[in-house]
């Protein structure tokens, strides 16, 4: 039990009558990709929320590397080892690529309360946000304005940032959202080499990217996680079928 | 050198240039309406940290100003007087040096911003604007009741305040002073935008919710920029109390928080030498629309409209374009 980096125990929240998670326990383990599937409204964004930070649970608790973290704020979650990826990219648009990854890289630094010095000249950081561009192959627009950049260029910033971070475990929300078949193509080799760095939480709607790169999923349905298995236990589940599949294929 | 550059370097030449000729032709009031523009621009420079580079967008900094001014006119008072501050349980006497004096402002502009800061930064939008601006009317209300230090009617100083080395009283060299003061401060404010803190507060006001996903926490960011910020238009106070010799409520009203940003919008919201371009142009109005017609602001209002709708880079932005990425 000891590869287990990410957990949540018995994690419920309701809003109101809506149960939105309810009695929710997964696990993320060390070198897999775990992806979060099920329809519209099952609760995906409030489980992330909740293990990201900006939502606390009614009841239940998230650990991360053994930890108790349910009571940290976003920030903490971040400094504890928690790297995420929105599901709509929230990059500060008027900035350079190379600003928005040194800001991951500050972050992880820590330092951020410095007023003389150019953040520029700082080559720590420099080398680190470089490094995180190159991987994800942004580093030759690294002084494009990220309000420049094409959509799938901001999904692969938004992946950068994370990297830049060097977290325990990934969480990322949709990262292939509105990316053409191509891009997403793109996007699944590259997460497939990240499992080994760190593990994913991987929420994603592209089926066709879950079942390549998936070791583990957990489908979510009206708040309740109903079955969790590998690639062919969640194809030939029956409930599971019924549910989400069905609908879809 | 980008356009902006040269608009910059343009509009320092001439706050050289204008009292240099003012001095040689002995225009004491033309140096004196410089003073009044290099102060007030010290003043939108710090709200231009705070709103430009964090958006918090605060109708409170008349209070920092106040703050300045007040802390100059009580000291001040004091020694004038030769009556201590206060005999228990030690002695503080009234100075009328300004480094001292510059050093009190900032200190008490430093934790009324941190306490006004605390409060206010818990809610954004609207609710912030009403929050700083109720700070604003609670210090303008206590100086109106402190009939220690003439409530209403505020306080008189005979002599302007001292420096070492220089001759205050002599326009030119006050000016010299405000100037030398404003120019620390532009490069300052230069320095910290590109710095580490200037990258993530800029960050905060753009994407808050990326600044907690790398571990940074974006309240945190936008309180010391309001604490320096209000350090900043603090000093902006006892310098305009020292160009007047005179102090009063008037300093904390929340027209003038209004006015401070009016400069910086004028000029261009986050344009480093916006607030320069502002209040070079607002003093200019004043003087030359405010000798035409009592009522100037109603053309000091078409121009804002104009700004706000067709120039949102202000003044800055109308001469120089729009700003280049930071590197």
């Amino acid at each position: 039990m000891t590869d287990i980096v990410l957990r949540t125990d018995g994690i419920s929240k309701s809003f109101g009558a809506l149960t939105a998670s309810n009695d929710i326990s997964i696990d993320l383990r060390a070198g897999e990709i775990h992806a979060i599937i099920g329809p519209n409204g099952a609760g995906k964004s409030t489980l992330i929320a909740q293990i990201c930070g900006s939502l606390q649970p009614d009841a239940g608790k998230v650990e991360l590397m053994g930890r108790d973290v349910t009571g940290f704020s976003t920030d903490q979650r971040a400094r504890a080892g928690l790297g995420r990826t929105f599901q709509i990219s929230a990059l500060a648009m008027e900035d350079t690529v190379l600003q928005n990854a040194l800001l991951g890289a500050l972050g992880a630094s820590g330092r951020p309360w410095r007023f003389w010095a150019g953040v520029l000249g700082d080559t720590a950081l420099r080398a680190r946000a470089e490094e995180a561009l190159a991987r994800v192959g942004l580093d030759g627009v690294a002084s494009k304005r990220c309000a420049d950049l094409s959509h799938g260029q901001r999904r692969q910033l938004e992946v950068a940032v994370a990297l830049t971070l060097r977290p325990c475990a990934f969480v990322m929300d949709e990262p292939m959202a509105g990316l053409g078949a191509a891009g997403s193509k793109e996007m699944t080799t590259f997460l497939d080499g990240l499992r080994q760095e760190a593990p994913i939480l991987l929420v994603e709607h592209d089926m066709d990217a879950v079942f390549a790169l998936a070791d583990r999923i957990s489908v979510l349905v009206y708040g309740e996680v109903i079955a969790t298995g590998t690639v062919d236990q969640i194809r030939a589940d029956a409930r599971v079928r019924e549910a989400y599949l069905g609908e879809t294929t | 050198m980008t356009r902006e550059t040269t608009f910059n370097a343009v509009l320092l030449l001439g706050l050289i240039a204008v009292p240099t000729w003012a001095l040689i032709m002995d225009q004491p009031f033309t140096i004196t309406l410089a003073t009044r523009a290099v102060i007030l621009a010290l003043a939108a420079a710090g709200l231009n940290i705070a709103l430009g580079i964090g958006g918090l967008v605060s109708l409170g900094h008349a209070v920092f100003f106040g703050i300045g001014g007040y802390a100059m006119g009580i000291l001040a008072h004091h020694a004038q007087s030769y009556s201590p501050l206060m005999d228990w349980p030690f002695v503080i006497e009234g100075t009328k040096f300004m480094p001292v004096i510059w050093l009190v402002a900032s200190v008490v502009s430093a934790l009324a911003a941190l306490v006004i800061g605390i409060l206010s930064l818990r809610t954004t939008g609207a609710y912030f604007i009403m929050i700083t601006l109720a700070f604003g009317q609670m210090f303008y209300y206590f100086a109106i009741s402190w009939s220690a230090y003439g409530g209403e009617d505020g306080m008189s100083i005979y002599v302007r305040n001292d420096f070492p080395g220089l001759n205050t009283l002599a326009p030119i060299q006050f000016y010299g002073l405000c100037l030398a003061m404003l120019v620390i401060v532009l490069i300052f404010s230069a320095r910290l935008r590109k710095s580490p803190f200037g990258l993530a507060l800029n960050a905060a006001r753009q994407v808050p919710a990326r600044l907690d996903a790398v571990g940074l926490n974006p309240v945190r960011l936008k309180l010391v920029a309001f604490v320096i910020s209000g350090v900043i238009t603090g000093l902006a106070g006892a310098l305009f109390a020292d160009l007047n010799r005179f102090v009063s409520p008037t300093m904390f009203s929340w027209q003038f928080s209004g006015e401070i940003m009016v400069l910086v919008i004028l000029g261009g919201v986050g344009r480093l030498f916006g607030p320069v371009a502002g209040a070079v142009t607002f003093v200019a109005l004043e003087h030359f629309l405010g000798g035409l017609t009592e009522f100037w602001h109603i053309f000091l209002g078409v121009i804002l409209l104009a700004v706000v709708l067709f120039a949102r880079g202000g003044i800055t932005g109308l001469v120089a374009g729009k700003e280049a990425s930071h590197d």
